[in-house]
């Protein structure tokens, strides 16, 4: 019978409409009440913890994380990737299958799950392959992937290239009512890129990635999912032509939601100029028109959710020439001071926005029981200091690699405390 | 040989081991990154090597003791004999390194290799690479010079300080002349460091060829762009004939060698409709018969050999300054230049 009461709070749940501060009951892992209307007794409390002057959201949750295990443990490992995720404030993150193997069979689903409940730190849930090997090719076994708890199906890392294997995975995921996680991009026109193609990869001589390469895409993605009824997820979506694309699709009532990460919303492609490989990811850094773009459409909902795609490499892959070295970069750890910097502060969104666009609507797309702190709700809590300034700095990361580009950066706003299943599992020491 | 305009930078004098004053950069990366006086100084010194020289035929014993790595990972041969030779000139040891014999292909990283030629005690790593800011990288992790003699599509700076030595050699001072740059424009570090360098120093430029390998978007780096070469050659001081880089090129830029030679290939008629004093280069390799005819390669216009003997002039400025700065500190500074001014 442990129970808890966060006191005093700012609680941001717009699942319920709330904004107000209040106390938080939390008791034998479930949410109890916001707030004590005194008609009862309060009972025996046996933790407080006093939350004045932070944001108590449900617990966050990341539905674009790379944890690279199985496979790529020299880059991060389930274990080291969900500590890195508790000191981001996130509770639940989803993990995306381009592991080797990749996640296309229920052995390698439950070899996930076993490996994140033996690690015991935030709740790990499970995106499965669309294609077998994700090769693209043939369908996986989706509803044998669903019966062993895939929440989503993707073959991020790369796009799903044949366009009658995507319709079909449409067509095929509606009988489970999964979401399809589409990385969108045509791949002969961004090959041998590594950044945005534009007036910077002119006049450093790189070899650019259209942002027409990603718009043809998600407008094929949106005719499929149109004719088809599926549901289609657009992944980290860079453009604001993109942006225009979902917003439309959206007013027909076609089933498409999508993500932005704080990396889009946060830097250009002018980043490049200091040939840094930690400024290079996939979809690449775009022109300040895109980061406007992204920015309108997180604030409008036709970007429903922040994701980070945390991408973790090994310090000796990044260290590469800029051709060679690996897309991506880590992100659950600075997602939060991001957001508050650039969208809160900034007066871009507001925090029930902000808490909508990083637990409920990420909750609702995976068809999760998370993203709420209504009584009954599974006691998935964190409180967030807004004010909070700090510098990062990659060497106190959980996460097992390094390879951020906003080492040193100064921001305001991070995670004090992450509560799972109404225990503390991580505490920010001060 | 016409005398060169004089630099707002005090003149130098041949002077024992000490380079000329007012050069700071421990790196040659970029032009992008020079002032219109640090061009100018390298320009200056590359004067003075090639007359102390006599024509750079003749050592001078200036850097004796010092040893330059010249680290390619890309095939050259003009542009490593030019270093080799210059460093030479220069009383320097030249050791080469080849990334096709070295550990490089037991899987070291490109780093740990440069790192190994540091912990060597060489002064300076001059370098080529298929990758745009490898010099960059490896600048910032040496505390030995860097020199770019290259990197995939984006500087060649003693390319393009050759190519603006050759042109001020015969037409003087920069300023106001009109340079075409014509050719594959997309995937050329030539251009590019001309283009910094020439705009720098006052000329116009305009970059011509077809819109696959020449986008409008250049303008934005206050260049004119043309895809119509015969539209422009009258207006033209200069025109520097870039090679076609067939082998950086993801997909054919245009249907045929013969339909570009048709539309950009400078060649005797065209040669006609152009100024009388119209200056010729093409930094090599030259296709013969793609960018230009090989009557035009030969004629008096055509400073293509030139090119060639202004290459080791400059490159031994930029080794002198360069290992200059790493064995003297940051800031050079003689009281005897001072005094000079």
């Amino acid at each position: 019978m442990a129970s808890m009461l966060i006191r005093g709070g700012r609680v941001v749940d717009p699942d319920q409409g709330i904004d107000r501060v209040d106390d938080l009951l939390i008791r034998d892992g479930l949410i109890m009440s916001i707030g004590h209307d005194g008609s009862q007794p309060l009972g025996k409390v046996d933790e407080t913890i006093d939350a004045q002057g932070l944001i108590v959201t449900p617990g966050l949750i990341d539905m674009h994380v790379h944890l690279r295990e199985p496979g790529r443990e020299e880059d991060e490992t389930i274990e080291t990737g969900t500590q890195a995720a508790l000191a981001g404030g996130f509770t639940s993150v989803a993990c995306i299958p381009n592991t080797e193997p990749a996640i296309d069979t229920q052995a390698n689903v439950e070899f996930i799950r076993q490996k994140a409940s033996r690690a015991d730190t935030c709740n790990v849930f499970v995106v499965a392959c669309v294609s077998r090997e994700r090769d693209g090719k043939e369908l996986a076994e989706i509803g044998q992937l669903v019966e062993a708890g895939a929440v989503a199906f993707s073959d991020d890392g790369s796009p799903v290239y044949d366009a009658e294997l995507m319709r079909r995975a449409f067509e095929y995921c509606r009988m489970f009512d999964k979401p399809i996680l589409a990385h969108e991009e045509v791949l002969e026109l961004s090959h041998g890129g590594v950044m945005n193609e534009g007036i910077v990869s002119m006049s450093l001589g790189l070899e650019g990635m259209p942002a027409a390469a990603e718009e043809v895409m998600i407008g094929r993605d949106i005719a499929l999912a149109d004719v088809t009824g599926g549901r289609l997820h657009v992944m980290h979506v860079s453009t604001a032509q993109g942006v225009d694309l979902i917003r439309e699709a959206k007013s027909r009532g076609i089933r498409v939601t999508a993500e932005a990460c704080p990396h889009h919303f946060t830097l250009t492609d002018e980043s490049l100029r200091g040939f840094d490989s930690n400024f290079k990811m996939s979809p690449p850094l775009r022109t300040a028109k895109d980061v406007e773009g992204i920015l309108a459409g997180l604030a409008d909902g036709t970007i429903d959710c922040i994701a980070t795609d945390h991408a973790p490499h090994a310090p000796e892959k990044k260290l590469l020439e800029l051709d060679r070295a690996p897309f991506g970069i880590l992100g659950l750890e600075t997602a939060v001071g991001l957001s508050v910097t650039r969208l809160i502060e900034s007066g871009r969104i507001d925090w029930p926005r902000f808490v909508e666009a990083i637990s409920l609507l990420p909750a609702r797309i995976l068809g999760i029981n998370r993203g709420t702190l209504r009584p009954g709700a599974i006691a998935d809590v964190t409180l967030i200091d807004p004010s909070h300034e700090w510098q990062v700095d990659v060497n106190s990361f959980a996460s097992k690699s390094v390879n951020s580009p906003f080492d040193g950066w100064t921001l305001r706003g991070r995670a004090v405390a992450t509560i799972v299943h109404g225990k503390v599992k991580y505490r920010l020491s001060s | 040989m016409s005398q060169s305009k004089s630099s707002t930078v005090a003149p130098v004098v041949l002077r024992g081991n000490l380079p000329p004053t007012g050069w700071t950069h421990r790196h040659l990366l970029d032009l992008e990154e020079l002032s219109a006086e640090e061009i100018s100084l390298i320009l200056d010194t590359a004067v003075m090597c090639k007359e102390a020289t006599q024509g750079c035929r003749e050592k001078i014993d200036v850097l004796s003791g010092a040893a330059i790595v010249n680290l390619f990972f890309e095939n050259s041969t003009r542009t490593k004999t030019s270093f080799s030779l210059a460093a030479r000139r220069l009383g320097a040891d030249v050791i080469d390194f080849s990334a096709s014999t070295s550990s490089l292909s037991k899987g070291e990283s490109f780093i740990d290799t440069a790192k190994n030629l540091e912990a060597m005690g060489v002064d300076a790593v001059v370098v080529r690479h298929r990758t745009p800011g490898t010099p960059h990288l490896l600048a910032s992790h040496l505390d030995v010079g860097v020199i770019n003699a290259g990197d995939g599509p984006h500087a060649h700076p003693t390319q393009g300080l050759l190519d603006i030595f050759s042109i001020r050699e015969r037409l003087g001072d920069l300023k106001g002349l009109t340079v075409g740059l014509v050719g594959d424009i997309a995937h050329s570090r030539t251009a590019r460091s001309n283009l910094w360098g020439l705009t720098k120093l006052g000329a116009k430029v305009i970059l011509c060829g077809p819109p696959t390998l020449v986008s409008d978007s250049w303008q934005e780096f206050g260049v004119e762009v043309s895809h119509d070469l015969d539209a422009i050659l009258p207006r033209c001081d200069v025109l520097n004939l870039l090679r076609i880089q067939f082998e950086r090129q993801k997909t054919r830029p245009f249907p045929s060698v013969r339909e570009y030679a048709h539309l950009y290939a400078m060649n005797r008629d065209r040669l006609r409709r152009a100024k009388d004093d119209l200056v010729i280069l093409a930094p090599g390799p030259i296709n013969r018969g793609v960018e230009v005819t090989a009557d035009v390669a030969d004629c008096p216009q055509s400073l293509i050999l030139n090119q060639v003997t202004n290459g080791l002039a400059v490159r031994m400025a930029v080794l002198w300054l360069i290992c200059g700065v790493q064995r003297n500190g940051l800031t050079i500074d003689s009281s005897e230049n001072k005094g000079q001014q």
